[in-house]
C-alpha cells in the first residue's frame, strides 16, 4: 500500500516496468530487448539508460501506430523480430509488452507461437517473453520478471549436475558484477550470472561497432543452470509471485538461497556464507583480508560519520542494503523511502538494522519526492543517499547527495561504480567518508589540512 | 544509390547527386528497426514543457512523465514549474476502471498546491483506448479553478512527433485572444519555436531589443502563460524550428491576421538574415530599424569572426554526419559547418517532411547521403563509409558516434551551451573544435588502425 497522502505523484520514485526487463534482456548474450508497443517507449527507455551508461542501447519496438492498436499488434510484433533476426543478428529476442499492448489485449505468447509456426523453415531465435504493464509494478518487477521468464522459459530440461552456482545479483553496476564474478570464480565453481551486464552496458573501445554488444549470459550457461549446486538471489524484497531462483527449486530441484544485495559486512557476510553453504568450501582468503581491511576501516573512519542523519530512497532492494550498510557503521537512517509498494520493505528494513537500532528505522513506500520532500523538512537530514534524482533537493537543502545505484545522470562513470561485498563497500565506506570531511572543511572557515 | 540495410527502407536514403532526388517520408517507422523517433507524446512534451507557470500533468502510468522529468535544458527567468514531473500514475484499477476520477482530484490537489497560471494534461497512449474523457474533466476543473485547464490529445502511437507537436500548438492557441493586448507596441514579434536551451532565447531577445522591437511572449522558451494570452498583440511572428510551431503560426494568421515569417538563430548567415527579415517587415512603420539591425550585427561579427578563424585553421577540411529531431534546424548546421571549413557527408533527420528534404538536397554537396527515420545500424554504416570526424545529434547518437572514434557534439534540447545567436556560433565552434581535435581519438583502435593504414601507405610511397 502507498504510504503517500496524495492522488497526484510529483517527481517519481521510481521508473516503469518494462524498461527493467529491457534492461534485464540487455545481460543475455546475443540477445536483444524487444518492447511490444508504441515507438516512444522504447525512444524514452534507451535515452534514460545511455544516459547513465553511455553505451549503445538498443531496444527494438514493435512501434504500432493507430491501426495496430484498434486491430491489433501482432503483424508489427511478427514483422519487428524478423527484423532484429535478420539485421541484429540476434539468438535470442527478449519481448516485453507495455501500457498500450497489454490494455489492447495483445495475447502475446499466442502471437508467438503463431510466428514459430508460421516461420518454422527459418532458424529462429529463442524468444522469451515478459508481460510488463507499466500501470503495475516498478521497474524492478520488470527486471525481476524478465529474469524470472528466462530462466522459466529457457531452462527445460534437467542439465547433468556440476558444481555450478547460480547467481542472480539484481540490479546493479557492470563493476559490482565483475567483482561477483571473480568471487564466484575464486570459489572455483562455474557461475552462472543471470543477467550480466558487466560486459555488455560497460563496453571497451573496439575496432568497430557491434550491433549487438558482445558479453551477457550465455544460452548454455542458463541452460546449465538446473544442474547447479544452488542458487544464490540477492534482494530482500519480494517482487514477482515466483522467482527465477523459487521456480528451479520447484522444477529441478535446485536449492535457492535468498539473501540481500551484499552492501555492508553482515549482508555481505550473509552472502559468503551462502556461498559457502553452496559448494562446502571456506570464504578464499583474499575476501577475508578485505573483509579485514573493510573492519579496519570502518574502526579508522566510524568518528567522521557517528549519528550523521541520512535520508535513503529508491529501489526497495537498494534501499534495503544501503540502510544495512549505513545502520551498521553508526549513520542513523532517518527515512527510508521508496517509489514502489512492497509487500516485505518494512519487515525487512526491519530485519537488516536488528541489534544495530533501537528501532526499526522510519519507512515508507510507495512515496514520491514530493513526500520524501515534505518529511524531510522536519527531519534535518546530514546527508542523502540515492541515484541523481535526488539531487535538486540536496541542493535546495544544501546537504551532500552520496550517489549510488541508477541512474547516475549528473556524475560521470556509474557503470564503474562499486557497492557490493565488502571490495564494493569498502569503495562505499570511504566515499562516505570523504562526503563528509568535503562538507566539513567547506564549512569551516580555518581550512584545516589535516582531518 | 546507397544499400540499404533495411530493404523497406531503400527509399528513405538517398545520395545527392545520384539520380533525381526522390525520398519517402513522414512513413510509420519500420517495426524492429530502432528508430532514433519518440512519439507523440513528445512532440507535445517538449513543445509546451517550457512554459514555466504552467502545470504540465502527464496522465498515464508513470514512465511517460518519469523520462520527461527536467529533460530540457529549456531555462526561466522566473519560476520553475515546468522543472517538475507530475503524473497520475495510472495503476491497474484506474485501467479497468476508468481514470477520470484520479485525474480530476490530481488536477484539483495540484492546483491548490502550486496555484499555477493554467494547466495542461497530456493524454498518454492508454488513456486513448481506455476512453477517459479528458476534455470533460479538464472542463470541469477549469469551472472550478478559474485557470484554464487545456487538454492535450498527445497518445503516444497515434503518429510520431509531428502530430504531438500540432497537438501542441492547438492547446496554446486556446490560450491566445484572452488577454490585454492595449499596450502593445506596434513594432513587435512573438518568438515562435525558440525553447532557450540554456538561456538562448535571452540572446535572441537582446538583439530584437537593440533593434527596437518588443518582444509579446516567447513560444515557449521562458514561456509565461499571460505573455501566450496576449500573443495576439504582436505584429509578426517569427517561426524557428517550423515543425514545432508553424501550426500555431498558421492558426494566428487565419484567425487574427497575424502574418509569420521563417527564422532561424543558427550560424552566422541565418542568424543576420533572421534579423533582417523581422527588420525588413517593420521598415515602412520604422525606417530607422535597418539601420538599427546592421549596427546589431555588425557589433556581433567584430567580436566573432576573429575568434572563429582560430578554430577553422584546425578544423578545415573535416567531414560531418548530422542526426537531428528536425530537419530544419540542419540547414544552419550545414551553413555553419561552411564557417568551420568543414564538410557534410550525412545529414538526416526523425521526422522531416517532403519540402525540407528537397531544400536539403538542394544545398547539400554533391555525394551528401540524406536519410530519414534512421536507426543505429544505418547510422554506424554511414559513419564508417563516409569517414566521418564529427558527429551532430543526441544523446541516443552519441555513443554511435563515440564507440566509431568519432567526435560528437551535443544539438538536442539537453544541451547545455548556448549555440544560437551569433555568440552561439562561438560557442557552437569551441564545442565541435573540443572534441574533433581532442588528442584521445589516437588511442581509439578504429582511429589507430586508421593511422597505421595511413603510416604504411605513406611508407609504400
Amino acid at each position: 500500500m502507498s504510504d503517500s497522502p496524495y492522488v497526484s505523484t510529483t517527481n517519481a520514485c521510481k521508473l516503469c516496468t518494462p524498461l527493467g526487463a529491457a534492461l534485464a534482456f540487455r545481460g543475455v548474450e546475443g540477445a536483444i530487448p524487444f518492447l511490444h508497443g508504441s515507438q516512444g517507449c522504447a525512444t524514452y527507455m534507451r535515452r534514460y539508460i545511455i544516459s547513465h551508461f553511455r553505451e549503445p542501447m538498443d531496444i527494438a519496438s514493435s512501434a504500432l501506430g493507430e491501426k495496430q492498436a484498434v486491430f491489433g499488434g501482432g503483424p508489427n510484433l511478427k514483422k519487428g523480430i524478423l527484423n532484429v533476426m535478420s539485421k541484429y543478428g540476434a539468438s535470442v529476442v527478449g519481448v516485453a509488452t507495455t501500457c498500450l499492448t497489454e490494455t489492447i489485449g495483445d495475447d502475446v505468447p499466442r502471437l508467438l507461437a503463431e510466428f514459430r509456426k508460421e516461420f518454422s523453415d527459418l532458424p529462429l531465435p529463442e524468444i522469451v517473453h515478459v508481460s510488463t504493464p507499466s500501470y503495475s509494478g516498478t521497474h524492478m518487477e520488470g527486471w525481476h520478471a524478465a529474469v524470472a521468464a528466462l530462466a522459466g522459459q529457457l531452462v527445460q530440461v534437467k542439465a547433468a549436475p556440476e558444481r555450478r552456482v547460480n547467481l542472480m545479483p539484481g540490479l546493479v553496476s557492470p563493476a559490482d558484477l565483475r567483482h561477483l564474478k571473480d568471487i564466484l570464480a575464486d570459489f572455483g565453481v562455474a557461475a552462472t550470472v543471470l543477467p550480466d551486464i558487466s560486459d555488455s552496458m560497460d563496453r571497451p573501445a573496439l575496432l568497430d561497432y557491434e550491433k549487438l554488444p558482445a558479453g551477457g549470459t550465455t544460452l548454455a550457461d542458463i541452460r546449465a543452470m538446473s544442474g547447479a549446486l544452488g542458487s544464490i538471489e540477492c534482494g530482500r524484497a519480494d517482487h514477482v509471485a515466483e522467482s527465477a531462483g523459487a521456480n528451479l527449486e520447484r522444477r529441478f530441484g535446485v536449492k535457492n538461497l535468498r539473501v540481500g544485495i551484499p552492501v555492508g559486512i553482515r549482508e555481505s557476510d550473509a552472502f559468503f556464507a551462502a556461498l559457502e553453504e553452496l559448494t562446502g568450501l571456506p570464504t578464499p582468503k583474499k575476501y577475508q583480508d578485505e573483509r579485514g581491511r573493510l573492519v579496519d576501516a570502518y574502526v579508522d573512519g566510524h568518528k567522521y560519520v557517528a549519528g550523521k542523519r541520512a535520508i535513503v530512497y529508491g529501489e526497495e532492494d537498494l534501499v534495503i542494503a544501503m540502510t544495512a550498510f549505513l545502520a551498521e557503521i553508526g549513520v542513523k537512517p532517518i527515512l527510508c523511502a521508496t517509489g514502489a509498494t512492497c509487500k516485505n520493505f518494512k519487515a525487512q528494513l526491519a530485519a537488516v538494522t536488528e541489534g544495530l537500532l533501537p528501532e526499526p528505522p522510519e519507512a515508507r513506500e510507495g512515496v514520491d519526492f514530493h513526500d520524501i520532500a515534505e518529511q524531510a523538512a522536519d527531519l534535518a537530514p546530514d546527508l542523502l543517499v540515492g541515484h541523481s534524482k535526488g539531487y535538486t533537493y540536496a541542493k535546495a537543502w544544501n546537504v551532500p547527495l552520496m550517489r549510488v545505484g541508477f541512474p547516475i545522470h549528473d556524475r560521470f562513470g556509474g557503470q564503474r561504480m562499486r557497492h557490493v561485498a565488502y571490495g564494493g563497500t569498502q569503495e562505499l565506506f570511504d566515499r562516505l567518508v570523504n562526503v563528509v570531511l568535503e562538507r566539513k572543511q567547506e564549512d569551516s572557515a580555518v581550512g584545516y589540512g589535516y582531518l | 544509390m546507397e544499400q540499404a540495410i533495411f530493404e523497406e527502407r531503400r527509399d528513405q536514403i538517398h545520395r545527392t547527386g545520384e539520380g533525381p532526388f526522390e525520398l519517402a517520408c513522414n512513413r510509420d517507422s519500420l517495426a524492429g528497426a530502432v528508430s532514433q523517433r519518440a512519439c507523440v507524446f513528445c512532440g507535445s512534451r517538449v513543445v509546451l514543457y517550457p512554459i514555466a507557470d504552467a502545470l504540465h500533468l502527464v496522465h498515464g502510468p508513470i514512465g511517460c512523465a518519469v523520462y520527461t522529468w527536467d529533460i530540457r535544458g529549456a531555462l526561466s527567468s522566473g519560476p520553475e514549474l515546468h522543472r517538475l514531473s507530475f503524473s497520475t500514475d495510472l495503476q491497474e484499477k484506474d485501467v479497468i476502471f476508468g481514470g477520470e476520477k484520479k485525474l480530476k482530484a490530481a488536477l484539483l490537489e495540484l492546483i491548490e498546491r502550486h496555484k499555477p497560471k493554467a494547466a495542461f494534461v497530456y493524454a498518454t497512449c492508454i488513456v486513448g483506448i481506455i476512453g477517459d474523457d479528458v476534455a470533460a474533466v479538464c472542463r470541469d476543473v477549469a469551472e472550478k479553478t478559474g485557470i484554464p485547464v487545456i487538454p492535450v490529445q498527445s497518445e503516444g502511437f497515434k503518429g510520431n512527433k509531428r502530430e504531438g507537436y500540432t497537438a501542441a500548438c492547438k492547446a496554446m492557441f486556446t490560450l491566445t485572444g484572452t488577454g490585454d493586448i492595449s499596450d502593445i507596441s506596434p513594432i513587435s514579434i512573438n518568438i515562435l519555436g525558440d525553447f532557450n536551451l540554456a538561456g538562448e532565447i535571452w540572446i535572441i531577445r537582446d538583439y530584437f531589443k537593440r533593434m527596437g522591437v518588443e518582444t509579446v511572449a516567447n513560444i515557449t522558451g521562458d514561456g509565461r502563460v499571460d505573455d501566450i494570452r496576449r500573443a495576439h498583440g504582436a505584429a509578426l511572428n517569427v517561426v524557428q524550428c517550423s515543425g514545432a510551431t508553424m501550426e500555431l503560426a498558421k492558426m494566428m494568421q487565419d484567425k487574427y491576421g497575424i502574418p509569420f515569417i521563417r527564422a532561424s538563430y543558427l550560424g552566422i548567415e541565418d542568424m543576420a538574415d533572421s534579423l533582417y527579415a523581422v527588420a525588413e517587415h517593420f521598415k515602412d512603420r520604422d525606417p530607422g530599424i535597418m539601420e538599427r539591425a546592421q549596427q546589431v550585427v555588425r557589433e556581433e561579427l567584430s567580436v566573432l569572426l576573429p575568434q572563429l578563424g582560430q578554430y577553422r585553421k584546425d578544423l578545415e577540411g573535416k567531414k560531418v554526419a548530422i542526426y537531428v529531431g528536425g530537419a530544419f534546424k540542419a540547414f544552419s548546421l550545414i551553413k555553419a559547418f561552411r564557417h568551420l571549413g568543414m564538410k557534410v557527408v550525412l545529414v538526416g533527420s526523425q521526422t522531416g517532411t517532403k519540402e525540407d528534404y528537397e531544400e536539403l538536397a538542394a544545398i547539400c554537396d554533391p555525394g551528401t547521403v540524406i536519410v530519414d527515420d534512421s536507426n543505429p545500424l544505418e547510422l554506424s554504416k554511414f559513419v564508417k563509409e563516409l569517414d566521418v570526424d564529427l558527429f551532430v545529434g543526441g544523446v541516443k547518437e552519441r555513443p554511435i558516434a563515440h564507440k566509431l572514434g568519432v567526435g560528437f557534439c551535443d544539438h538536442n534540447h539537453e544541451r547545455k551551451e548556448a549555440l544560437e545567436g551569433f555568440v552561439g556560433m562561438l560557442n557552437f565552434a569551441r564545442e565541435v573544435h573540443a572534441s574533433a581535435t581532442s588528442p584521445i581519438w589516437r588511442f581509439v583502435p578504429r582511429r589507430e588502425a586508421m593511422a597505421k593504414a595511413e603510416a604504411a601507405k605513406k611508407e609504400a610511397i
